[in-house]
């Protein structure tokens, strides 16, 4: 595996040289420098909705430029990059799962926090306990379900329970957000702490709840250059595109919140 | 005289030896890369810690609760399938294997469609007060749904490998099919479920996907051991892989102490009257 990635990524510096070499006689023009590119970007999965609009756009203004996105847990994304998978651009959702990289040294540059998240109450539509407050969330007999501490949405939940000293007995500890989404789309669980990207996501089969309670746990959306990727200048354009007007549109009409 | 040439000959060309040893080693050496990353000093702290310990002891009694169910329904779907002449067989024995190729997280789903709160049974047992999503009864409905085949087709080939004759002779000596089954079918067949059996057990303790999705990550309740792995991989690699060698040596204990795999030809006392039985399909 290593070897073969290294030999695509030799090629592709070859390419590049190549194209460097023919630009003082023919000329590389800005399109052309991207033609048949491919620009590889790993991203948190809550950022699926936007980033994949965001893609289009890119590949639009970048023609012959395809962007793949790869969405995963950000714990997972780390551990993809520090054991070198080929990623030309890493977006975390929070800084810790960032700062792994960093310390694996494949942060180019430092990273740049293009957007933040809150934990909302997701309930079935019909709201089946009658869910209103993040108290609400701690009565006995309400089926809740969070993330697991291990997991970046179980962190902000459990800083909620410190902040506001409420203990949630949940029946389930989900290791990732969708798993608890999931619970209650399906209606097994009468409430689940999710962000409120993924219950807008989620339409209408959720309501979401907004809780006042919930500013006091803010998750930050960190984006970098991965150090050994292929493309430097096309994971510069897009980071550009993430953090400029265009990419905040997308992100706030997704629900996030601008750092 | 077969048993003899069996036993004796070793021509296998080495073409088909090397090709075994790679793989062989495509097996092995990922395990093996795995035994080189433990954190051996602190191997003993992490698989004794209170949620490790919570969640294999989770895993071994649910398991276990799986296996009796396995059997329970397994034996029977066994006998039908094997022993039994009805139109829709074929696809019987269809559907009660499909659980071996459906990705587990496709059980899940369909348990919660059955099971869950809103589900087809889900809802009259709510009613009833009974509650099986979050709970480990889920647990072991995923772990079962799982490892039925396993039980089935190790079970179903035994006894088409030992034939019928003992039975029809001992139901011409007036036996009720009750007592032939009690008396000749399962004993003659007793190697084949127990690898059965085994091999369910294994199955049940490293089910995930279906439990992941059906039954909730709890611990002590829910959250056996596999999930407890997939978890700790988020934070603490080294507690992930120390449970991953703790499940890789709980199930090579198991299933090497009990699943002799397909017995040689011939071999074994009572065997040796009745042709193969005992033999599972791999």
């Amino acid at each position: 595996m290593r070897p073969g990635i290294r030999a695509a990524a030799a090629l592709a510096a070859a390419g590049l040289m190549g194209c460097a070499a023919a630009a003082g006689l023919t000329g590389c023009t800005a399109p052309a420098r991207d033609a048949g590119k491919t620009l590889t970007v790993f991203a948190a999965a809550s950022l699926q909705a936007p980033f994949t609009a965001l893609a289009e756009e890119f590949e639009a203004a970048h023609p012959g430029t395809t962007v793949t996105l790869s969405f995963a847990g950000s714990s997972d994304l780390a551990t993809q990059i520090s054991q070198g998978a080929p990623a030309d651009v890493f977006a975390s959702a929070d800084t810790k799962n960032m700062a792994k990289v960093g310390e694996a040294g494949l942060v180019e540059g430092s990273p740049r926090d293009f957007a933040t998240n809150v934990l909302t109450i997701a309930v079935p539509p019909e709201n089946p306990a009658s869910i209103a407050t993040f108290a609400d969330l701690a009565k006995p007999g309400v089926r809740t379900v969070i993330c697991a501490e291990q997991v970046p949405c179980g962190a902000a939940t459990k800083t909620l329970e410190k902040e506001t000293g409420t203990t949630l007995m949940p029946v389930s500890e989900e290791s990732s957000v969708t798993d608890v989404l999931g619970k209650v789309v399906s209606g097994e669980a009468d409430a689940g702490l999710v962000y409120v990207t993924d219950a807008k996501a989620a339409g209408s089969k959720v309501q979401a709840i907004p809780f006042p309670e919930s500013a006091r746990a803010v998750n930050t959306y960190p984006i970098t250059a991965v150090r050994n990727g292929k493309n430097k200048e096309l994971a510069a354009d897009f980071i550009e595109a993430v953090t400029g007007p265009d990419g905040q549109r997308i992100f706030r009409g997704a629900g996030f919140g601008t750092p | 005289m077969k048993r003899r040439r069996d036993t004796t000959y070793t021509g296998i060309p080495r073409w088909v030896a090397a090709i075994a040893a790679v793989g062989a080693l495509f097996v092995l050496l990922p395990l093996a890369a795995m035994l080189g990353r433990v954190n051996w000093p602190q191997f003993i702290p992490l698989i004794t810690s209170e949620s490790s310990l919570t969640a294999l002891g989770l895993s071994l009694r649910t398991a276990a609760a799986s296996t009796v169910l396995c059997v329970l329904f397994g034996v029977p779907l066994a006998l039908v399938l094997a022993r039994g002449d009805f139109p829709g067989k074929r696809l019987l024995r269809s559907f009660v294997l499909l659980p071996l190729v459906l990705p587990p997280v496709v059980g899940g789903i369909a348990l919660l469609y059955a099971f869950g709160r809103q589900g087809l049974l889900g809802q009259g047992l709510e009613v009833a007060g009974l509650r099986i999503a979050f709970t480990t009864t889920a647990v072991i409905l995923a772990q079962t749904f799982v490892a039925l085949p396993f039980l089935v087709v190790s079970l179903e080939g035994a006894l088409r490998s030992a034939g019928s004759r003992y039975e029809a002779v001992a139901a011409t000596l007036g036996a009720r099919p009750t007592t032939v089954l009690r008396r000749v079918t399962l004993p003659l067949v007793l190697p084949g479920l127990a690898s059965g059996a085994v091999l369910s057990f294994a199955r049940s303790l490293g089910e995930f996907g279906a439990t992941l999705t059906f039954a909730g990550s709890l611990p002590g309740v829910t959250r056996t051991l596999p999930l407890e792995i997939y978890l700790q991989r988020e934070t603490d690699a080294d507690a992930a892989v120390a449970l991953s060698l703790l499940l890789v040596v709980v199930a090579v204990v198991v299933v090497g102490l009990s699943y002799r795999g397909p017995a040689p030809a011939g071999s074994g006392g009572r065997s040796a009257r009745v042709g193969t039985p005992g033999r599972v399909p791999a």
